[in-house]
């Protein structure tokens, strides 16, 4: 009996370890389960004959093609460009004839912008989207001799972005003045920002805007970052 | 120089039409080369309104956001709310109730005959028929009161949410909109007698500004001026949004692709759009009008290009999502300022006279192009 009295008080004091012990262990096997959660849709992967097709033809230049929330995308790089895009636009199984929007986005972590081409085909109803990335210093080939569609919206995309298209024909600013510095649409460019200089001279006024935007930006003490 | 010389001598003459100029609805510069009274190339100077509304998109919640894209295109503000709610719908995963689909499609199509009326009114003044304005305008009025009764403003209505609609209809609402879409096919053909038939009209406009369904499409052109050349295309049939599959509508096209076709696509368009709403508001069915999202939007990592039929055109959004309340980029596809690149090529070899026809023909907003 004190034999057994004393096992119990011996395992009364030893359980706490075990006990403390015991619970651990099932977070573990929960942390691994909690990080793949997604949130909302995940692209999935896209393959049709076009696809292939262009697999075929173009091989290495094709990244990947996938589909995200039912719009199919593919992704190239911009070495042959232009050559894509004309077969995608004479090719039977494609034939996207209309270029509904080309735009740009500025991504400064990879110093790079992705160019997006929203294609659309009269016959087979579709919408497609064709994406490809650039740096700052490299130009692009104008896809203008594909699309006249594009001639505008290049020089739009060069405006705000400062992307440069090589053989545009007429490669200047759209909507802000031709002597404007800066491109507004980049992320480092802040809400507040103006060429000031440009204002001051053909406004004559002073803005308010104490931002200064030229070559020594970043060495201005009225520069902020965009997180400021 | 002798005045002969420019008169006769074909030299170039180089004329600033713009930005001042009543018919250029707007503040569009237009330089005009001329050899006489003839159009050799135009260049066309925009950016005028430049407000950098896709720059504000970045920095404003998507909520926050929507009421700033109804001053792109002010004529029809209810068809830039429409697809930007639309395409962050798309993402958020959720569809609007069938109330607000209803509602929305109502709304939309009221502002569909606004915005034509005005086209309708300005583009027959600018040609010389000064009565039409007047007409056009009354039944504009209509409408405009009709949206002032909903949400209490004219133009830059803001009607819809993410989500649905804010507002229930007041009451009353069927009965002021049956009353006015009883009458108004009848209103169309009181326009078509001042015009249609009219010698001057059809001098003013047939041929002028003609394009190929081919270059159209090369140059981007979508809606009336796309369908005016034959392309029977409009993305309320090809690519269905919010209820358009519920109702009974035919596409209008031309054949010729010139400012008379574009006309009378758009007033037949007038009239389908009076046909949809007839329809929608004997069957707007009962229930709520938000759908249930949370408060905070945060659309999933990711982009998006949702386009909608809106009065000019292909209006498209593309939103880059980061997964936070505010918008990575947001891009907006305007129509008008795809269409206006075909002015340059429509212009050439026409009167100068003509250059007012062919910018009234192609419905272009000033607000939506420089954004």
């Amino acid at each position: 009996m004190a034999e057994e009295n004393n096992n119990p008080k011996d395992e009364s004091t030893a359980p706490p370890k075990p006990a403390a012990a015991i619970p651990p262990p099932p977070p573990k096997p929960a942390a691994p389960a909690a990080p793949p959660k997604p949130k909302g849709p995940l692209p999935e992967p896209w393959t049709s004959p076009l696809v292939d097709a262009l697999n075929e033809k173009f091989g290495a230049e094709i990244v990947k093609s996938y589909s995200f929330i039912g719009q199919n995308q593919i992704v190239i790089k911009k070495a042959r460009l232009v050559e894509i895009m004309t077969f995608l636009r004479d090719i039977n199984i494609g034939q996207f004839t209309y270029l509904a929007d080309e735009t740009a986005v500025h991504w400064p972590k990879d110093e790079e912008f992705e160019l997006v081409y929203i294609l659309y085909s009269f016959e087979r109803n579709e919408y497609l989207r064709i994406k490809t990335r650039t740096k700052e210093w490299e130009a692009v080939e104008s896809v203008v001799g594909v699309w006249g569609t594009a001639n505008w919206l290049e020089r739009e995309a060069y405006d705000m972005f400062g992307v440069k298209f090589a053989g545009h024909p007429d490669l200047r600013r759209i909507l802000l003045p031709d002597d404007w510095v800066g491109f507004p649409l980049r992320k480092d460019y802040d809400l507040r920002l103006q060429d000031v200089e440009w204002v001051r001279k053909h406004l004559g006024i002073d803005s308010g805007q104490k931002y200064y935007v030229g070559e020594a930006r970043h060495e201005s003490p009225d520069y902020i970052t965009p997180t400021d | 120089m002798s005045t002969n010389e420019t008169l006769f001598d074909a030299s170039e003459l180089t004329v600033s039409m713009g930005p001042q100029h009543p018919s250029t609805h707007g503040v569009l510069q237009v330089k005009l080369k001329l050899d006489g009274e003839r159009v050799i190339d135009a260049e066309c100077v925009i950016g005028y309104l430049h407000r950098g509304v896709e720059k504000l998109g970045e920095h404003q919640t998507y909520g926050q956001f929507v009421p700033t894209l109804d001053r792109m295109d002010y004529i029809a503000a209810v068809s830039n709310c429409l697809g930007f709610c639309e395409a962050i719908e798309k993402m958020l995963g959720i569809t609007a109730p069938p109330r607000a689909q209803y509602i929305r499609v109502l709304m939309t199509e009221l502002n569909r005959i606004t915005s034509h009326l005005l086209w309708l009114g300005t583009h027959a003044l600018d040609i010389g028929a000064m009565t039409v304005f007047l007409y056009a305008f009354r039944e504009r009025e209509e409408i405009l009161k009709i949206f002032e009764n909903y949400c209490g403003a004219r133009l830059t209505t803001h009607m819809f949410r993410i989500g649905g609609t804010q507002y229930e209809l007041y009451d009353g609402f069927e009965d002021q909109v049956r009353t006015f879409i009883k009458d108004f096919p009848k209103k169309v053909d009181e326009y078509e007698t001042l015009l249609t038939q009219n010698r001057i009209w059809i001098g003013r406009t047939r041929g002028v500004g003609a394009i190929t369904a081919k270059a159209a499409i090369d140059i981007g052109l979508t809606g009336p001026a796309l369908r005016g050349s034959g392309v029977n295309w409009d993305i309320r049939k090809a690519k269905p949004y919010a209820v358009y599959s519920d109702f009974d509508f035919d596409i209008p096209t031309g054949s010729m692709g010139d400012t008379y076709d574009r006309y009378m696509v758009r007033m037949e368009e007038m009239r389908q759009s009076a046909r949809i709403v007839s329809q929608a508001v004997e069957k707007i069915p009962a229930g709520p009008l938000m759908a249930k999202l949370s408060k905070i939007i945060k659309p999933p990592v990711g982009d998006i290009y949702h386009s909608i039929e809106s009065p000019k055109g292909e209006l498209g959004y593309y939103i880059v999502s980061d997964g936070s309340t505010m918008a990575y980029r947001a891009r907006v596809r305007p129509p008008s300022f795809v269409n206006l690149q075909a002015l340059r090529q429509m212009v050439a070899g026409h009167m100068v006279a003509d250059v007012v026809a062919i910018i009234g023909t192609l419905d272009i907003v000033l607000g939506e192009i420089d954004r």
